[in-house]
């Protein structure tokens, strides 16, 4: 995303808060905008597996996810920002995953919920686990655990309310990810290296 | 219910020229088994399920093992050192366990073996007289590779069709795609040194 | 010819396509719903065959949650296999660590302390109220009821999480029984609020049975829809309340009389249609029967140690042999298969999956029906994905 550097503000944060202080609000559309998207994000009514009953458990009445604006899970990914991938990808479910992804309109957002979606967690020796979405769908929060408790996922929503606060309205880049293919032996490609490398192994000499 | 050896006998009455042989199971639980020739197995199924004394019509579980090919040491007195080393063949095996729903009894463990592992593994589907091998064969098919011939709808269940291996082999090869990961396990270090060869010397020490 | 009155094969309801293909009637509609869709219960697929809406075809498509449990527990200790069991039916934890407990203990031989019997027969029979009143909630919620029976039912799985976590640290993975016994001995306090629990479930039962059981919509959307005869439920290998509702009394709990379950006193609900509305009803009754197991487990419940501090755990190695062991979860019969070569690690690890094999006969029992009937059907089923694919 380019975008132009801001010019200095007219009104600085202190002097915001001072006139908020006095009952005066002033604002700018973007805050008012970002506002406003923070606490209606709609996520997607999508489950892969425990992780999705914690999920569930997040919409109910002890925790209720509603509180946060977040109760309205779309069953189409047309209608939803928020793509919270619940439980392990498997191989065979990865491109399902990521065609999701591709069909969300933008602004969109991703978090990663529980260890397998993270990384493929307690499964990450499986031949049909894939080792973390983030191989293939750019993730925002991820929120660990096996399963993360209801109250670890609403901090992640928390998390990423801020996160959406803090961005400035303007053409985000679209980001359609190429979706693999079934192969012989594994999914091709196996990950998107423009989204993830290898992390770097830093090793004492002769180790 | 009957030992497996009277059943092994009742078996044998009726089907003149089956191979049935009985399979002992050396652990505590003592659940011995019968190994069917894959020549009669479809009417000794039929039987089984049918027989007034055992109406097994509950066919509970169905699964793979894999036997690869394996040495063991004999011991033979007339070679040197006494003992003499043999190659038993590999093989696949399929286990059923049947159990009555009708009588309340069960289970009579029942299993088929191929040939080899490669080109002969075709065993007859038990699926025509158990409905509940269904989707239990095509898993066994999927994850081990036996072809059971009756079945009908023989296709991979759990991966996805393009796929050409067998996974749950002994020998299977999973695709190499954890490239790194911080635990001390002996394995995983392992692979993390294939992944990241070490690193050329470097010619001088920059000065701090 | 058929002494046992099973069906051949060929005799089975197979796809009803219709043979005109006219503009008037127009073409046959081929639909796949999953794995991606709110109704399937995570991610099952299913390939459905519509003429307009009624079903002539219905496949289903598995592994999409295929995550490789035998293979990983075949390269695992016995003990390191026990957290992978709760994640197979991830609704019922403590029912597959006990199934792979006792399928250890029988393949080593361990005996179990009398205490700890009584604690898994409480913990089996709380996960067994845990998982019919979610499958209630879930079933009215395919069937249109969106929301209202769900959050009830969760309210009342929140208690008993909280239950469970008090005693095992996790509220899903409690990874709790142990080979001879359990992890942690209830205290009397824990035993208290379980009581207090019991007690009050079965008000709470009153309750969801005055908003769902007369419920004309409940019954206008479940009665007469996915008929599944005894015969066909048995030869699939149907297992659980299924088979019960289809009218056939075969609960492991009785038959096999494992555990301490021979010690109480308890009936076994059977349906008489084999109907969505028998399978909703026998699992409404199971729940009454599983309060008054748990009344009398509790009231009996004796001290002593809940394991025995000698017992193998870490590195255990039983003998070679093998073992296939069974219980009645509140899906159907889980099972394990395990074959021991002496090492450390088992030779061949098998889990018998319920959800799996009760699936055997979703087509013949949606044949015929609505489309929008179908997934009530598959509600009705129970599953849960975690075990379908393993």
């Amino acid at each position: 995303m380019s975008e132009p550097a801001p010019a200095a503000p007219a009104v600085t944060d202190a002097e915001r808060a001072e006139l908020r202080r006095h009952g005066m609000l002033l604002t700018s559309i973007e805050e008012l905008c970002d506002w406003g998207r923070s606490h209606s994000v709609w996520p997607l009514q999508f489950g892969l597996a425990c992780c999705a009953i914690e999920m569930i458990a997040a919409s109910m009445a002890r925790f209720d996810i509603a509180r946060f604006g977040s109760e309205v899970f779309r069953p189409s990914p047309r209608q939803a920002d928020l793509l919270i991938v619940s439980g392990t990808v498997t191989k065979k479910m990865a491109p399902m995953v990521v065609r999701i992804w591709n069909q969300m309109p933008e602004p969109k957002y991703c978090i990663a919920m529980g260890a397998c979606a993270i990384s493929g967690g307690p499964f990450k020796q499986g031949y049909n686990v894939l080792k973390g979405i983030d191989r293939f769908v750019p993730v925002d929060i991820y929120v660990p655990g096996c399963p993360p408790r209801p109250e670890a996922l609403l901090h992640g929503l928390i998390k990423l309310q801020e996160k959406i606060r803090g961005q400035r309205l303007g053409t985000p880049a679209p980001s359609e990810c190429p979706v693999p293919e079934y192969a012989a032996h594994d999914l091709d490609p196996t990950k998107n290296p423009q989204l993830w490398q290898p992390p770097v192994l830093v090793r004492k000499e002769g180790a | 219910m009957e030992t497996t050896e009277q059943i092994r006998e009742r078996i044998l009455a009726s089907l003149p020229g089956a191979q049935v042989s009985l399979v002992t199971n050396p652990g505590l639980a003592a659940q011995h088994s019968l190994l069917l020739g894959a020549a009669h197995a479809l009417q000794a199924a039929l039987l089984l399920r049918d027989d007034a004394a055992l109406r097994l019509d509950f066919c509970s579980n169905v699964t793979g093992v894999d036997w690869p090919e394996r040495e063991v040491s004999e011991a033979d007195p007339t070679a040197p050192g006494g003992k003499v080393k043999r190659v038993v063949p590999g093989f696949l095996e399929v286990v059923y366990h049947l159990y009555s729903v009708a009588l309340g009894h069960g289970p009579l463990v029942v299993r088929m073996r191929t040939a080899n592992r490669s080109d002969q593994v075709t065993l007859p589907s038990l699926t025509p007289v158990w409905r509940s091998c269904e989707f239990q064969e095509r898993e066994v098919f999927d994850l081990f590779g036996v072809v059971f011939a009756g079945h009908p709808d023989l296709r991979r269940i759990l991966m996805w069709d393009e796929f050409k291996d067998h996974p749950m082999r002994k020998d299977y090869v999973e695709p190499d795609d954890f490239e790194w990961e911080p635990t001390p396990h002996g394995d995983v270090l392992e692979r993390a040194r294939r992944h990241y060869p070490a690193p050329a010397r470097p010619a001088k020490e920059p000065a701090p | 010819m058929n002494p046992s009155g099973l069906p051949p094969l060929a005799s089975l309801p197979g796809p009803q396509i219709r043979a005109v293909h006219d503009e008037l009637h127009g073409d046959l509609l081929e639909l796949s719903m999953g794995p991606h869709h709110p109704s399937t219960h995570g991610v099952f697929r299913m390939v459905v065959t519509l003429d307009g809406e009624t079903v002539v075809k219905l496949k289903p498509v598995f592994g999409y949650l295929h995550r490789n449990h035998e293979k990983i527990a075949e390269g695992a200790s016995y003990l390191g296999s026990m957290p992978y069991t709760d994640r197979l039916d991830y609704l019922c934890s403590m029912t597959n660590n006990w199934s792979y407990a006792l399928a250890v203990e029988r393949l080593a031989g361990q005996a179990v302390s009398e205490r700890a019997e009584y604690v898994r027969v409480i913990l089996a029979e709380l996960t067994r109220l845990l998982n019919h009143t979610c499958l209630a909630g879930f079933l009215l919620q395919d069937g249109g009821a969106s929301g209202t029976p769900l959050m009830y039912a969760f309210r009342e799985r929140e208690k008993i999480l909280d239950l469970f976590e008090s005693l095992s640290g996790s509220r899903m993975m409690c990874n709790y029984q142990r080979f001879g016994g359990c992890r942690a001995d209830p205290s009397p306090a824990w035993l208290d609020s379980a009581r207090a629990l019991v007690d009050g479930y079965g008000r709470f039962l009153d309750e969801y049975e005055a908003l769902l059981t007369g419920n004309e919509i409940l019954m206008a959307r479940t009665q007469g829809i996915g008929r599944l005869s005894p015969q066909l439920a048995v030869s699939a290998g149907v297992t659980g309340p299924m088979l019960r509702a289809a009218g056939v009394g075969y609960d492991i709990r009785k038959v096999d009389g494992y555990g301490f379950y021979p010690r109480f006193t308890f009936r076994v609900p059977i349906g008489a249609d084999g109907d969505t509305y028998d399978r909703y009803m026998v699992r409404i009754l199971e729940m009454r029967e599983s309060i008054g197991i748990l009344r009398q487990a509790l009231r009996d419940i004796p001290a002593g140690p809940i394991l025995d501090p000698k017992a193998k755990q870490r590195g255990l190695r039983p003998k070679a042999g093998e073992v296939y062991s069974r219980i009645e979860g509140p899906k159907g019969e889980i099972g394990f298969f395990l074959i021991s070569d002496g090492g450390p690690n088992p030779y061949r690890y098998r889990v018998r999956p319920p959800s799996l094999i009760n699936l055997t006969i979703l087509e013949d029992m949606c044949l015929g029906q609505s489309i929008a009937d179908s997934v009530v059907i598959l509600g009705s089923v129970d599953i849960v994905l975690g075990e379908v694919d393993r």
